[in-house]
């Protein structure tokens, strides 16, 4: 495309700055209470620290459970083994589910995405103790695996609606040479479609991570061992029955979001590389 | 099937490795404990468990904001602990639910030597149920340089507030719109809550205590909107010499401000003690634990005078047995004697039921009278009749027969349809089997884990829950809803109303959430822009960071006096906002919260379908003469749009049931009108009395509205592409 003119350019950086900075401002609100010595939360509007301490953060890491293990450290694994586990059960799933209903016009179809965008309609509320229940009932209570499952579940719906939206868009000729070759359905699929799906691959992958990332009440309420806690949890711990400990809590939200800013650091280059497009469509 | 759950089992214990011999008893105990406190209770219990070789106690922190659900949940199905700790005020749910054991079933029943109000807090029906570790209430915290001497009447309190307010200085700070907070006013005055055992809020006490606490607000002796962080921020600061809090207002002090803790003053006018609530937190044993002789040992040994001591002095808690407060170590404590002597004047948290429907009528009481909406007579008069509403005994019984048939009917019938379905499709089914091998494992796991378990929470709605009992009541709960039959439509509480703000909540959201995303992600794609990285990264932060936290951060920039909204607005000359006060500035303040924390999905979102679309197509459309906008609409909206239209779709019902920002940023105000349905839903299951069945009902008609709402989307769609 052109190079636009040097004005355009500065009003889209100004602007593109400003905008920034009304999204940046709590942010640095919440940095601010971390790097403060106090567990109050802040009114101030500075939300630049005085004092800045990395007390908080050494209070929120540095925790040992019974056996003077890393505490920290293990829930940390623990919540990238179940977002982990949670985006690769719900891309495996959604994928191949998605790319039937784009492809096959199947009897039941149009009733079956229906009935995925339906369960997104379940208000949460009711759902924990029957949850509980089934997951007691499948010995999967207090398991990593089991809290896995019930995320990939909740983030399928969307998955699978923004693969086979994605997967509508990629012309159908390609996958048809290839079975004219003798390529299996499998085969086409996994070699031909899905690497020209990145971009939604990102997207999909990184909606179903970010669901199970910040999940709490459901963590907490089928987790009882402190080292089987997913991060979240053990930063609503922070919250009491009559006051938090607002600088322990803002700290903890700041180690919360930085995997998945760099997640998102590193996956966005592929939301770029618009790799797909130009070679497909002509 | 067994074997095969054996698999994660087996993985589960080798990962986690399994605890203790088979031959000794364990004890497992839950607490939601933190701090100090948390680490005095475990450190006792590990002494207890080194001096007990053939015990072995297992404790458990939980987290204090699932731990009610979550023994209610554990508790009857046998995954629960031996023993729990918990604050007292459900206790007489709990009896009736079978969760606690009275204490008379303790061997050694030993309820002497601990305080006369704790054990009182613990009483059901003449029976005792728990141990009362320590005890929680309200006391005046001053700054010792400023106020010498504690005040001894509220006629001193005024005169010390007034000496010490000012533009921004406040002579007393508390969180005067909690119902919690203000109660030592309305005990002072000679109210409360209960008379004769029923619940009777519009009295003189009460109206006495309403036109006080308003008379401390217009003479500015207090701060206006004072949230818990206001008050601490003030006195920190030095902006208030006086504050009125609970013991964990200690953790809050700023290391270094001075302070005193004093019980609080008389009221001149009555000449009574201004009491407040005292919340004790007890060690409970469950009836199902079985090891209950082992357990109430523990229980007892917490309890007793030495453990006591170590509670109070090293957990800073405020303990219950006698002979621990008279030690001189804790009656020479100026913070624990303090709250030992504020005991003496107050009064146990009544654990009834109906005590739990008393707080939401009295705070939107209090809330009327402070914002000069009101008078006191009459904002207690509508407390009272809200009240006589949310404590309406439940619908009658109905008989489950004709349900169970219906029941019976719907699956056969079902069954039928789907099998003259299959028939009638039969050959392409069999042609298609490929089709349905793919989409299996996701239908599988959706049905067991997502559509099953909603089958069994819609079906509570179909029940009443009150006081710790169901009863199955049919259709009831639905017609009280639909009908409106305890409010007028245009009420607040009445679904219809609820609904219409629902709908305009979703709608202004997802317009916003989408037009900013859209614009963003547009100018983030230009591959001239630099640092497009970097933006990328900055705008999806609100998306990354947890929300609880940045929820609670745009409701402090929404603060009247203090919040960083008016002071921009002020900059340029505004007068500042009451931005809870009236619905429309309530509404945009959840509104401008919610489309921070929503566009980024939004961005995100394009960004990626975007990439399907070939920027050569538009640059054949620049040349061809089309301006942005043109290309914009003719080129990448027709392309964007099948990609965008299920996150739209999924965007709105999510927004639907954002229950988060409503609750924290608004909550509600003012009087529950900017609550929406799944806001209301929690209130009816939490925080008005547990009406789990009403609040189940609630979700099933939210679900019916979203199905609703598809449909329509589903005909919209359908007519724009033929």
């Amino acid at each position: 495309m052109t190079q636009p003119s040097t004005v355009r350019v500065v009003l889209t950086h100004v602007g593109l700055i400003l905008i920034s900075a009304i999204v940046l401002y709590p942010v640095l609100w919440v940095l601010g209470m971390a790097l403060t010595d106090s567990q109050a939360f802040s009114m101030n509007p500075n939300p630049i620290p005085t004092e800045p301490t990395l007390a908080n953060f050494a209070a929120v890491m540095g925790t040992e459970d019974a056996h003077g293990g890393w505490l920290f450290g293990r829930q940390l694994l623990n919540s990238l083994i179940v977002a982990g586990c949670t985006s690769l059960v719900g891309i495996s799933l959604a994928t191949t589910a998605g790319y039937a209903m784009s492809r096959w016009s199947f009897p039941g179809r149009d009733a079956g995405l229906r009935v995925f965008l339906i369960t997104q309609m379940f208000p949460g509320v009711v759902m924990a103790i029957p949850l509980y229940i089934l997951l007691d009932e499948l010995g999967l209570l207090d398991s990593l695996l089991g809290l896995s499952f019930v995320y990939a579940t909740t983030a399928i719906p969307f998955c699978t609606w923004n693969m086979k939206g994605y997967f509508d868009t990629i012309p159908i000729e390609l996958e048809e040479a290839a079975r004219m070759d003798g390529a299996s359905r499998w085969t086409t699929f996994w070699q031909i479609v899905l690497p020209l799906s990145k971009p939604a691959l990102v997207v999909t992958g990184l909606f179903s991570f970010m669901t199970a990332w910040n999940e709490f009440i459901l963590a907490a309420t089928f987790m009882n061992d402190e080292r089987a806690f997913t991060l979240p949890v053990v930063l609503q711990s922070y919250v009491g029955d009559y006051n938090t400990e607002w600088g322990r809590f803002a700290a903890g939200a700041v180690l919360v979001s930085i995997p998945v800013m760099a997640l998102f650091f590193a996956l966005q280059k592929h939301l770029v590389a618009g790799l797909t497009a130009g070679s497909v469509k002509g | 099937m067994s074997r095969l759950l054996a698999i994660p089992a087996l993985l589960f214990a080798l990962f986690w490795g399994t605890s203790a011999g088979a031959q000794a008893v364990e004890l497992t105990l839950w607490h939601a404990y933190r701090g100090q406190e948390r680490t005095t209770l475990e450190r006792l219990l590990t002494q207890y468990d080194n001096a007990h070789p053939e015990i072995t106690v297992v404790s458990r922190a939980i987290p204090y904001d699932g731990y009610i659900t979550k023994l209610e949940a554990a508790i009857p199905r046998g995954n629960g602990p031996d023993l729990f700790i918990a604050a007292h005020e459900r206790l007489s749910d709990w009896a009736r639910m079978e969760l606690v054991q009275p204490t008379a079933t303790d061997p050694k029943n030993t309820a002497k030597g601990l305080h006369l109000s704790t054990l009182r807090a613990l009483l059901v029906d003449k029976t005792i149920y728990g141990l009362p570790l320590a005890y929680k209430c309200l006391a005046l915290f001053y700054d010792p340089s400023r106020i010498p001497n504690p005040p001894q009447t509220t006629d001193e309190l005024l005169a010390f507030a007034r000496q010490h307010s000012g533009p921004t200085q406040y002579g007393l700070a508390y969180s005067a719109t909690e119902p919690y907070f203000h109660a030592p006013w309305m005990h002072g005055f000679g109210g409360g809550v209960f008379k004769d055992d029923t619940v009777s809020l519009d009295n003189s006490g009460n109206r006495e205590s309403l036109r006080f606490a308003k008379e401390l607000l217009d003479e500015g002796l207090i701060p206006d909107e004072p949230t818990a962080a206001l008050v601490t921020q003030l006195f920190n600061e030095g902006s208030t010499p006086m504050v009125i809090n609970g013991p964990w207002f200690l953790g809050e002090i700023d290391p270094g401000t001075e302070f005193a803790v004093a019980p609080l003053p008389r009221v001149t006018a009555t000449g009574k003690h201004a009491a407040p609530y005292i919340t004790v937190e007890a060690i409970q044993v469950s009836p199902l634990s079985a090891q209950a002789p082992d357990a109430w040992a523990l229980a007892r040994w917490l309890v007793a005078k030495e453990q006591a001591l170590v509670r109070a002095m090293e957990g800073r808690q405020n303990v219950a047995t006698l002979a621990a407060v008279e030690d001189a170590r804790v009656s020479q404590d100026p913070v624990l004697s303090a709250f030992a002597s504020q005991l003496e004047h107050a009064i146990p948290l009544p654990n009834r039921s109906e005590m739990g429907k008393t707080w939401e009528p009295m705070a939107r009481a209090i809330r009327r009278v402070m914002r000069g909406a009101i008078t006191p007579a009459d904002a207690l008069r509508q407390a009272q009749n809200e009240y006589s509403v949310l404590a309406r005994p439940p619908p009658p019984k109905a008989d489950p027969l004709p349900w169970i048939i219906i029941v019976v009917f719907t699956i056969l019938a079902l069954m039928k349809g789907a099998y003259d379905w299959a028939r009638k499709h039969r050959q392409e089914i069999v042609a298609w089997r490929h089709a349905y091998t793919w989409i299996l494992p996701a239908t599988v796991a959706m049905a067991v884990l997502v559509i099953a378990p909603f089958t069994v929470g819609a079906a509570v709605s179909l029940l009443a829950h009150n006081n710790g009992e169901w009863t199955f009541v049919g259709w009831s709960n639905f017609l009280d809803i639909l009908f409106a039959r305890d409010w007028p439509l245009s009420s607040p509480l009445s679904f219809w109303f609820t609904l219409a703000v629902t709908m305009l909540w979703t709608g202004a959201n997802v317009v916003l959430h989408v037009s900013l995303g859209m614009a963003l992600a547009m100018v983030l794609r230009a591959p001239w822009l630099r640092m497009r990285g970097v933006y990328r990264v900055l705008l999806i932060l609100p998306w990354a960071i947890p929300n609880y936290i940045t929820a609670l951060i745009w409701k402090g920039m929404f603060h009247r006096q203090f919040g960083a909204i008016n002071g921009v607005l002020g900059w340029l000359g505004v007068e500042p906002v009451s931005w809870f006060s009236q619905f429309s500035t309530a509404f945009t303040a959840n509104l401008v919260t919610n489309t921070w924390l929503g566009f980024p999905f939004m961005m995100v979102v394009t960004l990626g379908a975007l990439q399907a679309i070939p920027q050569d197509l538009e640059e054949a459309a620049a040349i061809d003469g089309a301006n942005r906008w043109q290309r914009f609409r003719h080129v990448v909206w027709p392309l964007l749009r099948p990609a965008l239209l299920p996150a739209v779709i999924l965007g709105s019902i999510w927004t639907f049931n954002m229950f988060n920002i409503i609750y924290l940023v608004s909550a509600g105000e003012p009087d529950g009108s900017t609550e929406i349905l799944i806001s209301e839903a929690y209130r009816w299951a939490f925080t008005r009395g547990h009406r789990y069945g009403y609040a189940a009902a609630y979700a099933v008609l939210i679900f019916g509205v979203l199905v609703v709402y598809g449909r329509i989307t589903d005909r919209i769609l359908a007519r724009k592409t033929t």
